[in-house]
């Protein structure tokens, strides 16, 4: 039943060619590019990524707006965030990623509220900064334990040329310096969520960084062993299940970038001593400026699944001293039994069960160690919004012989798993329902379907609970009527 | 070590531990920089103050926790109401994830629609090249019989011409020139989903009524004795459609439900994946022209296909999504009417199986109080079944509902003695409503999933009936139109009635003797 490898890649191959068969001819040229099987050996993945989605092909894709609003500022807690244009893109994302937080919503935090400018006609036709600047007002009213304001533009904002960085200074100026943030993530702007991380990170070095008053927290006293979490967005309380870690091995994390996360905690973090950075899709930008600017190193770490976890805690480790080091060990091994049985519970029903991926971030090489520590075999994956970068990366994290799908449309996605039949998949909510009409056991990868955390030691527990509650649930049996053969 | 292998704590659960307790409290001391507790609490109880409500109440630019979405995503939902139709939404490509994403976690079932993906360049030279790339895309992919065609606000921004781009794909060889592509503009920055709705379904009448863009003659109109119904954007439609079909079965109508996504949202788990299901065929859009009338059930969600349908020559029946007895008999007397025929037996027997159910149960329900919100025509139904039951609207706020919606609803309430001192809402939004609960409380709240943060900051009973209902499962397969449908909504709200009062007697020694086992 099972294939060797290079039975494998003939039959990617085939599949990859039969799917292309359906577009049109220089439609078929362009998706090509994105279609390939991984070569052992090779620095990436053989295929291109980061291009602009063909129109008209039911792309999983979404925008700059959701890439800033709805991952990189949207859980700054402490601060209001204006979906600003019309109404549907903050309705849309309204609390819909899981970003977890501790607070009073509504008078000190802010998360799953839906603050947006409602755009009329006569906004686009007579420009939104003069209802912008009384939006802050009525903000700083209403809202007066806000610690700051962001403003994540809608595609209008940069087509009616509005000046959103005018109206953010003079408010600022009006309110003492109130942090006061104009980001330009216009749905509109590059070719996928990712651009809009990017926006995001620029608008924290320009609008966070360049204005914060260095000695505006005299009390906030460095040690040795500040860290800060990057990357990471609570989802289900992932930060939370990471951060204990990191706090059992010795070290203080003063900031979490940005689930559960403050402004405090943003203007603190040049403070840090190193930055511990999970989604590189999403922050790498950030990372990279604190360590040319601040002289902060930085390094990558997976805490899915106990062989990756076990990994990251020595790497991260490896930047402090023997005490830290000794900790992290002492960490690993207290874990251990924990893993073990939860391994030995699982493993047996799950050993050799084949998955697919396709989701966002660094989900789609990140993910591969967890469902590998549970004798699990990933045979496809692909990056919503990835660039060259993390195919690179992906490659430290995949088999010889891996169909690799980048920015996968709904027809190729849906061709690939009726020939593969995997026993998982692993993708979104857009992709769910397909997948499982089809019978194929779904777990959405972007919001842990509604569980979580599976972040950490405490995370991979719940993880591998819900892999195999996936796959063992009876309803699989009872697809096919039993009347028909 | 708070996880354990035998019993997996989930988040619920997990963060509880003393461990996680302890690593909150910390990062609170020393990384937050919150305000003072005292200053929170301050500031809380403040928010529920008259002060703060007028306050609230005077906001003119601000708009937080609005109970509306954007126009195409009604067109989206049109779309997926005719056979084997793709949904194609002309703009940026977010959107079109979003639209699909609210649907999928809504319906708990696949959306399928598409984008034309524009970016910059498009923003600067217009977007006819992804139409024309998208259309051929589209086609040959998922082989759609027709492809109608919404837009998002970048593309009505910059100005795209759907006409015209779609006559230069089809020119192009996109799509062969026979192609059904019905289109409709729909800004976002106009009114709100519902008004897509019917931008949308005003965009495929007229396609198929008016020659096809230029292509093929107009229709003529030959009045016939068929009936057309139109739902209007409704999130319980799995279960509505069901029951409106049944209802006109039971007449023996001839008739046409233009827009039926109700299957398309409800194909079973068999190993197939159904892109398309049911809904209204080419050739039943077509034969409507001929209807001697139209039921519209929902009026804010049609405003101009009403006055389309009129223009037409067709008698327009318009209802406002009528829920309960009163509601329902002016539907199916309305259908006695046009059909010429009395009403069936068997629905009279269901009219009084809910009168039944509503006199057994209507001693729970009398002088209760009420908040809701939603679209305005489910406002106006949901209004007058509580009337019936002697339930009190107390505040009625849709914030896509304007000033003559107010007032249609002032109406309703003023013509019942338990409507006086309610009051409607339009252009509101939940944090007004959260001020209306904190000064003038109520008993329960009627609304969509949102409405948990009101219950959690008011301790307002919330009764999920409106769309968005994304944190309960399935009850979009029931009906709420119809006798059938009132007595489904007459359950959701004696459940959370009861419910409440059990949880409120629930404490031993204490509370427990109204703990009652007969209620």
């Amino acid at each position: 039943m099972s294939l060797t490898v290079e039975e494998r890649k003939a039959a990617n191959k085939a599949l990859i060619d039969e799917v292309l068969k359906a577009y049109p001819e220089k439609m078929a040229k362009r998706r090509a590019k994105h279609l390939n099987t991984f070569e052992e050996g090779k620095p990436d993945c053989g295929v291109k990524s980061n291009i602009k989605s063909l129109p008209g092909v039911m792309t999983i894709r979404g925008c700059a707006y959701a890439g800033s609003k709805g991952v990189v500022w949207g859980p700054i807690k402490d601060m209001i965030h204006i979906s600003h244009g019309p109404v549907g893109c903050g309705q849309y994302s309204w609390a819909a990623r899981r970003n977890y937080y501790i607070g009073t919503t509504g008078i000190d935090t802010f998360v799953t509220m839906q603050f947006t400018s409602d755009f009329q006609e006569k906004d686009i036709v007579f420009g939104g900064d003069k209802k912008l600047d009384k939006i802050i007002d009525e903000i700083q009213q209403l809202f007066p334990l806000n610690k700051g304001i962001s403003i994540q533009s809608e595609c209008p904002i940069g087509l009616i040329g509005d000046d959103i960085e005018a109206v953010s200074k003079k408010k600022s100026r009006e309110y003492d310096g109130h942090t006061i943030v104009p980001v330009r993530c216009e749905g509109f702007r590059g070719v996928s969520q990712s651009l809009g991380h990017h926006i995001a990170n620029d608008a924290i070095r320009d609008w966070v960084f360049d204005k914060a008053d260095p000695n505006k927290r005299p009390d906030f006293v460095s040690t040795p062993y500040d860290v800060a979490i990057i990357g990471d967005y609570n989802i289900g309380g992932d930060a939370w299940s990471s951060r204990i870690l990191l706090e059992e091995m010795g070290l203080r994390v003063v900031a979490q970038w940005s689930g559960d996360g403050t402004i405090a905690e943003l203007e603190n973090t040049p403070k840090a001593k190193l930055n511990v950075l999970h989604c590189y899709r999403s922050m790498n930008y950030i990372s990279r400026h604190m360590e040319e600017k601040y002289g902060i190193p930085w390094v990558e770490y997976n805490f899915f699944g106990p062989t990756m976890i076990e990994k990251s805690l020595r790497e991260i480790a490896s930047h402090f001293d023997d005490t830290i080091k000794a900790k992290a060990e002492a960490v690993i091994a207290k874990y251990k039994p924990l893993m073990q049985a939860v391994i030995d519970k699982y493993k047996p029903r799950l050993q050799g069960k084949k998955v697919m991926l396709f989701v966002g971030g660094l989900r789609p090489r990140h993910v591969i160690g967890a469902y590998e520590d549970l004798g699990m075999d990933v045979v496809g994956t692909g990056y919503e919004f990835g660039h060259n970068d993390d195919y690179q990366r992906t490659t430290h994290y995949i088999k010889d012989g891996t169909l690799i799908y980048d920015d996968v449309t709904g027809y190729e996605f849906e061709k690939f798993v009726e020939k593969v039949q995997p026993d998982l998949i692993g993708s979104g909510i857009k992709e769910k329902y397909v997948f499982q009409k089809m019978g194929v056991p779904f777990r959405q990868m972007h919001s842990w379907d509604y569980s979580g955390p599976y972040h950490g030691y405490d995370g991979f527990a719940i993880f591998a609970r819900d892999m195999d509650m996936a796959i063992s649930s009876p309803v699989w049996g009872l697809t096919k009527a039993p009347w028909k053969n | 070590m708070p996880q354990n292998a035998d019993k997996v704590i989930d988040h619920e659960m997990l963060f509880r531990e003393p461990e996680y307790q302890s690593l909150f409290a910390s990062k609170k001391q020393h990384f937050e920089y919150n305000h003072p507790d005292a200053k929170i609490e301050e500031i809380r109880d403040w928010t529920k103050s008259k002060d703060y409500k007028d306050l609230n109440f005077a906001r003119e630019a601000l708009t937080v926790n609005p109970a509306k979405a954007c126009q195409p995503l009604g067109a989206v939902y049109v779309a997926n109401g005719f056979q084997k139709t793709m949904s194609f939404v002309h703009g940026s490509q977010g959107c079109v994830a979003y639209y699909r994403s609210h649907f999928s976690r809504h319906f708990k079932e696949p959306t399928s629609c598409v984008s034309s993906s524009m970016t910059e360049d498009a923003a600067v030279f217009g977007g006819l090249n992804n139409m024309i790339d998208g259309l051929a895309n589209t086609y040959n992919l998922y082989k759609p019989e027709m492809i109608a065609v919404s837009t998002t606000c970048m593309a009505e921004v910059i100005g795209d011409d759907l006409n015209a781009f779609i006559k230069t794909a089809k020119e192009k060889g996109s799509v062969p020139a026979e192609f059904d592509v019905p289109f409709a503009h729909t800004p976002a920055f106009v009114g709100s989903h519902v008004t897509g709705y019917d931008n949308a379904m005003l965009g495929v009448l007229q396609h198929f009524w008016d020659g096809k863009s230029g292509t093929t003659p107009a229709l003529a109109r030959v009045p016939n004795e068929s009936i057309n119904f139109i739902g209007g954007f409704d999130g319980f439609v799995v279960g509505n459609m069901k029951e409106i079909r049944r209802i006109f079965d039971l007449f023996g109508a001839d008739y046409t439900v233009l827009c039926d996504p109700s299957e398309v949202w409800n194909t079973p788990t068999d190993g197939e994946f159904r892109m398309y299901e049911g809904g209204t065929t080419k050739e039943e859009v077509e034969r409507a022209l001929h209807a001697k009338a139209t039921i519209v059930f929902q009026e804010y969600s049609c405003e101009k296909t009403i006055k389309y349908l009129r223009e037409k020559g067709q008698e327009v029946v318009v209802l406002n999504s009528p829920i309960g007895v009163a509601g329902t008999d002016a539907f199916v007397m309305a259908l006695s009417r046009l059909t010429g025929k009395p009403v069936p037996a068997a629905l009279e027997k269901e009219r009084g199986q809910l009168v039944d159910a509503m006199a057994d149960s209507q001693a729970h329900l009398h002088g209760k109080r009420y908040a809701m919100y939603g679209d305005p025509d489910m406002m106006i139904g949901l209004t007058q079944f509580l009337l019936e039951l002697g339930a009190e609207p107390a505040h009625v706020l849709a914030t896509n509902g304007d000033d003559k919606w107010a007032a249609k609803v002032q109406a309703v309430l003023d013509a019942s003695p338990y409507g006086k001192g309610c009051q409607a809402y339009p252009k509101r939004d939940l944090w007004h409503m959260r001020s209306l609960l904190n000064t003038e409380p109520v008993d329960f709240l009627i609304g969509n999933t949102y409405g948990k943060y009101l219950e959690r900051d008011t301790g307002t009973p919330l009764i999920r009936m409106v769309f968005p209902i994304f944190d309960r499962h399935h009850y979009h397969r029931y009906p709420i139109w119809g006798y059938e449908g009132g007595l489904r909504t007459l359950v959701m709200l004696l459940d959370e009635f009861f419910e409440t009062l059990d949880a409120n007697t629930i404490v031993p020694s204490k509370t427990d003797y109204s703990y009652d086992i007969i209620r």
